[in-house]
């Protein structure tokens, strides 16, 4: 499996990605600049969490039209899976790859806590192995990850299967308490409509090594690899 | 009516974000683009015949930060 | 170049004001200071001239209150790489790595502006260390506010909180932990010391000195603006009530710029370009470049045109002590130069080459194709004043006696509990570390709370590490202090805050290795407070020489008073220590029902200065708990002999509120109880604050108390891990789930106010 990760000015968790896919495949992914026009042909795009172009303007906004955007827009047509993970989701809606907005959290605060997500779709390749219903705990990083949509999002998502996860507290129930920063629906990831673009806020992949608070953020990676191997 | 404030970064204070706005246009190919910088722009409604310096006042407690930023008061009768 | 010359740029162009003794004094220099800078110079001095001496002759810059007395402070150990001196300290960690260090206070802008002051202090401690080639792997820090109910403290914390998370987070620097303490002495001058651990490879590790003669002087980051120009002279000054309506000059952060420039150092230092190589952080181009210049014994000759800028029409006064942020100078090998631009330029920061080194030690500027200064580099550092300040005649504390200070009629030990636990000291600072990205790197082994020290692995810099596979060594980071025991008692308050550096780390399974600090102090030219800052640096003195905990950098920040009300004193201990293998690592919490659970070291039951008699009785009184070094080193080794042969299964330092809240920290964080067999009813059992003391949690007690150790050293046996609750033999329950909602309740009740 060939994954790029890409690199915007600003980003600052590609580590932390790079670690958890090699635990699971074995080998580095290739990081990849944002001023790069060729991306290859991956497996798998990553657009990682950080603060690219510091968040100024949107979240975002300015990743979405770096030169390498446009490519990656290209593989997303022709169906590379694409992962956008925090600022990376960001990436993902301002491209318009996923549709929707992401907004400041409620709380007004940047929140960082490990928090419970419910798995709505358990047959999709990112999500396969975690399967319907699954409850892991991965932590958020984020001060804009307030999922917002219309109700014609929300029933277009509902309706095709396309929301990933959601906020829910340990036992798999999705309430207001367990919702960290306001989210509609307690949104935490959705998919485009073929299910090859995931988006989500929450940071899986600091949920991979033995001295991280859980490791059940594996289970999306094992997930993909299977997928694509 | 209603009261327009538009607070900017005082003169020679950093605007990291008109900065990176300035650079990301530079990259898209927008050329001739000079300084870029910032700011906020708050709309109020305000009881009739509110007086302008009731909108500073605000200003100066809370809207602007006057440590680092100027303000501009707009009343629209 | 003729004197007559150099003076005629005093006004026309920018108005610049005449030198005078006068201005000397509004500039922080007094009377012998201004005649020796004139001898030195041997004429009358340019404006930009005379701004250049103010400045490094400035506290902030030349320590010239505390230079004599930091001299005590022990700095050497074999794993020392790099003592005070440089940008940061630096100790060896073995693997050809390095562990590069560093606290720095940003007390006064934070006052003004909190968020922007906190998040530059964040930014210029971070620069310190990558400076030195290190890769920023953890942020912590101390802040220290006024008393809760002063009208101003809310919109502090509030400003400072977000300041450090808008900065830090954008980084990518997990910030680990810190301290967050109120007291009503920090009204109007609160403290915030932020503190950065980096690591690099011992072959890339860069210094300031080193510098040649007749290398390219290079000036690299962001664009020199008027922002806070004189921020060292006035981090030297006293605030009178009033003067925060007029500060134009407080700096912005742009973390943006700084990680750019992060990647961008590390980049080029993975070759062999650099020199040597300063931030611009206090004094920005001036205290840089004459660092540079001193250390490598050489001149620096400067030409402030190419000096890339922000506004128009600069001063070279302006230029030269502008503190615009993200900033650095290098001194780049001769043909590397060209290289080195690309490598900038690939991350859209300025790069400009700004001036050479010469032969002749001096500080030559040119601008506007005239010369605006001519000085002598050694006088700047080497005649800078070194006062041997009066100290007053500071008396030691009565003792106390404990039996005055009982339980009050309608309170017990359970309700004395609670109030300990939910006091703005004690209660859960949550709210603030949630705000603070404390996972990004993933290399978080410890999160806040989970044990005594914040706990971060040090992984190989390149290429990243598959996880999980084997160990890796880990830092562990603390910064303590307790500023009522150095009001009491500068010497015992200054052993203590070493000891409970010492402590926390060992608890956590690290070898405490090293230490920085912050001296945060009241106004050295009175006496009293003097004697403060003499009897706080002995005492760390003492106890780092005992400890073999060497103090490897530090800042000095004077002058906390505003309006003549001095802060308390409040020298910050930054603490680093090393774990071998992170699965080594302890944390605090109580891990499963049925554990015997030990106290090791003496409780005396000592009630002076403690949270206690603060909290119940409303008194900040006695003498602060005796530190006893030998103990503390023999605890501190026994427990981490505890840890290492893997017979304990949580550890946790006995400090603020005693041994009751201690216990009651690690029911908590482990969602567990206890049963307690001691029979006792005497609150300075329970809350006394005597030193050198662990809670440790065995699955084995015959094991453990078998132990040569336990024959020497005072051990007890105080009860068993349970399922739920605290439980006293008095017949207390006391809730764990309460205790919980009762710590986690009052800061974002506070805020939410």
């Amino acid at each position: 499996m060939k994954t790029s990760i890409i690199l915007f000015p600003g980003t600052n968790r590609e580590k932390d990605m790079a670690m958890a896919l090699k635990r699971v495949t074995g080998h580095d992914p290739a990081l990849v600049w944002h001023k790069e026009t060729d991306l290859g042909t991956p497996d798998l795009i990553i657009l990682p969490g950080g603060f690219s172009y510091g968040d100024y303007l949107r979240c975002g906004a300015m990743a979405a039209h770096s030169p390498v955007m446009k490519e990656v827009i290209a593989c997303a047509e022709r169906g590379t899976r694409i992962l956008g993970v925090c600022n990376g989701f960001q990436m993902l809606i301002e491209t318009h790859l996923l549709p929707g907005a992401l907004l400041k959290n409620k709380t007004l605060k940047f929140i960082c806590k490990h928090v419970n997500l419910k798995t709505e779709n358990g047959e999709s390749e990112f999500t396969s192995k975690l399967g319907k219903g699954s409850v892991i705990n991965v932590p958020v990083a984020h001060g804009e990850g307030n999922y917002f949509a219309n109700d014609d999002i929300l029933h277009e998502l509902d309706d095709n299967d396309r929301v990933a996860f959601r906020y829910c507290d340990g036992n798999g129930a999705v309430t207001d308490e367990a919702n960290p920063n306001g989210s509609t629906a307690n949104i935490a990831g959705i998919m485009n409509k073929r299910k090859t673009i995931l988006g989500m806020m929450p940071h899986p992949e600091n949920a991979t090594q033995d001295w991280q608070d859980n490791k059940s953020g594996l289970l999306l990676f094992e997930s993909i690899v299977e997928a694509l191997a | 009516m209603k009261a327009t404030v538009r607070i900017m970064l005082k003169k020679g204070v950093l605007d990291p974000q008109g900065k990176a706005i300035g650079g990301a246009l530079h990259g898209l190919g927008f050329e001739g683009v000079g300084e870029v910088r910032q700011g906020k722009v708050i709309e109020l409604d305000v009881p009739d015949g509110t007086e302008e310096g009731r909108i500073r006042d605000m200003c100066e407690k809370l809207l602007a930060n006057p440590v680092i930023e100027d303000y501009k008061v707009e009343l629209e009768p | 170049m003729t004197n007559a010359a150099i003076q005629k740029h005093n006004h026309p162009a920018f108005n610049e004001p005449d030198v005078t003794p006068a201005l000397g004094a509004e500039h922080g220099l007094n009377e012998d200071e201004y005649n020796l800078m004139l001898s030195i110079i041997g004429r009358a001095p340019s404006f930009t001239e005379f701004g250049i001496f103010s400045v490094m002759w400035s506290e902030h810059c030349s320590y010239k209150s505390s230079r004599l007395h930091l001299k005590k402070l022990p700095t050497e150990a074999p794993w020392v790489i790099q003592g005070p001196g440089e940008n940061a300290g630096v100790i060896d960690i073995g693997d050809n790595q390095a562990a590069i260090f560093k606290m720095e206070s940003h007390n006064h802008p934070s006052f003004i502006e909190p968020y922007q002051g906190a998040a530059t202090g964040v930014g210029g401690i971070m620069r310190d260390v990558f400076t030195m080639g290190a890769r920023p792997i953890a942020n912590i820090n101390a802040l220290r506010f006024g008393s809760p109910e002063h009208p101003k403290t809310r919109h502090l914390v509030d400003g400072v909180v977000s300041g450090i998370a808008g900065y830090g987070n954008c980084m990518g620097v997990p910030t680990v932990g810190g301290e967050v303490n109120f007291h009503p002495s920090y009204n109007g001058n609160i403290l915030v010391n932020a503190m950065t651990v980096g690591i690099a490879e011992h072959d890339k590790i860069y210094y300031a000195r080193g510098a040649g003669i007749d290398q390219p002087v290079v000036y690299v980051g962001s664009k020199t603006g008027r922002d806070g120009i004189h921020g060292a002279t006035m981090a030297s000054a006293e605030f009178e009530e009033g003067v925060e309506g007029n500060r134009p000059t407080v700096q912005v952060g742009d973390p943006f710029t700084e990680k750019l420039l992060l990647e961008a150092c590390l980049e080029l230092m993975s070759g062999d370009a650099i020199i040597s190589i300063q931030d611009m952080g206090a004094a920005g181009l001036t205290s840089s470049a004459v660092e540079i210049a001193d250390k490598g014994g050489i001149g620096v000759a400067l030409d402030l045109d190419l000096v890339p800028q922000r506004e128009d029409m600069m001063s070279p006064y302006e230029l030269m002590l502008s503190e615009s942020q993200e900033r650095m100078l290098m001194i780049v090998k001769p043909g590397k130069e060209d290289m080195a631009r690309v490598i900038f330029e690939k991350w859209d920061l300025d790069f400009a080459v700004i001036g050479r080194t010469t032969k002749e030690q001096r500080l030559k500027i040119n601008m506007y194709g005239e010369c605006w200064c001519d000085i002598p580099v050694p006088p700047l550092v080497d005649d800078a004043p070194v006062y041997d300040r009066p100290q007053g005649h500071y008396p030691k504390p009565e003792s106390i006696d404990p039996i005055a200070y009982s339980i009050p009629d309608g309170s017990d030990l359970h309700s004395v509990l609670h109030t300990l636990i939910s006091c703005p000291d004690m209660a859960s600072k949550r709210w603030v570390w949630e705000q603070y990205d404390h996972l990004v790197m993933g290399e978080t082994v410890a999160e806040p709370g989970q044990a005594d020290a914040a706990i971060v692995k040090a992984p190989p810099l390149s290429p990243p590490q598959a996880g999980g596979i084997k160990g890796g060594k880990a830092l562990a980071i603390s910064s303590d202090c307790t500023p009522r025991y150095c009001q009491a008692d500068p010497f015992e308050g200054g052993k203590q805050a070493v000891a409970e550096s010492y402590r926390n780390l060992c608890a956590s399974g690290a070898r405490p290795m090293a230490v920085t600090n912050n001296l945060n102090f009241g106004n050295p030219e009175k006496p009293d407070i003097m004697s403060q800052f003499v009897g706080c640096v002995e005492g760390i003195a003492e106890a780092c020489k005992e400890l073999h905990y060497p103090v490897i950098s530090g800042n000095v920040s004077l002058y906390n008073e505003t309006s003549g009300e001095a802060i308390l004193p409040t020298p910050v201990i930054g603490g680093v220590g090393l774990i071998p293998d992170w699965k080594k690592s302890m944390s605090l919490g109580f891990k499963a029902p049925g554990e015997t659970i030990i106290l090791i070291g003496e409780t005396k039951g000592h009630l002076g200065q403690s949270l206690y008699l603060r909290e119940i009785h409303g008194l900040e009184k006695g003498p602060p708990p005796p530190v006893d070094l030998k103990a503390e080193r023999w605890h501190g080794e026994f427990v981490r002999r505890l840890i290492d042969e893997e017979l304990i299964t949580a550890a946790h330092d006995i400090s603020d509120g005693g041994l009751l809240c201690a216990l009651a920290e690690m029911a908590m964080a482990g969602n567990r109880g206890a049963t307690l067999t001691i029979e006792n009813n005497d609150p300075a059992f329970w809350f006394g604050e005597d030193q050198a003391r662990y809670i440790v949690t065995t699955k084995d007690p015959d094991a453990l108390l078998a132990l040569d150790e336990c024959k020497a050293f005072p051990v007890m046996t105080l009860g068993k891990t349970t399922e739920f609750d605290l439980n006293l033999p008095n017949g207390h329950n006391i809730s764990i789930r309460e205790l919980k909602e009762l710590s986690e309740k009052w800061l974002p009740a506070y805020m939410a106010a």
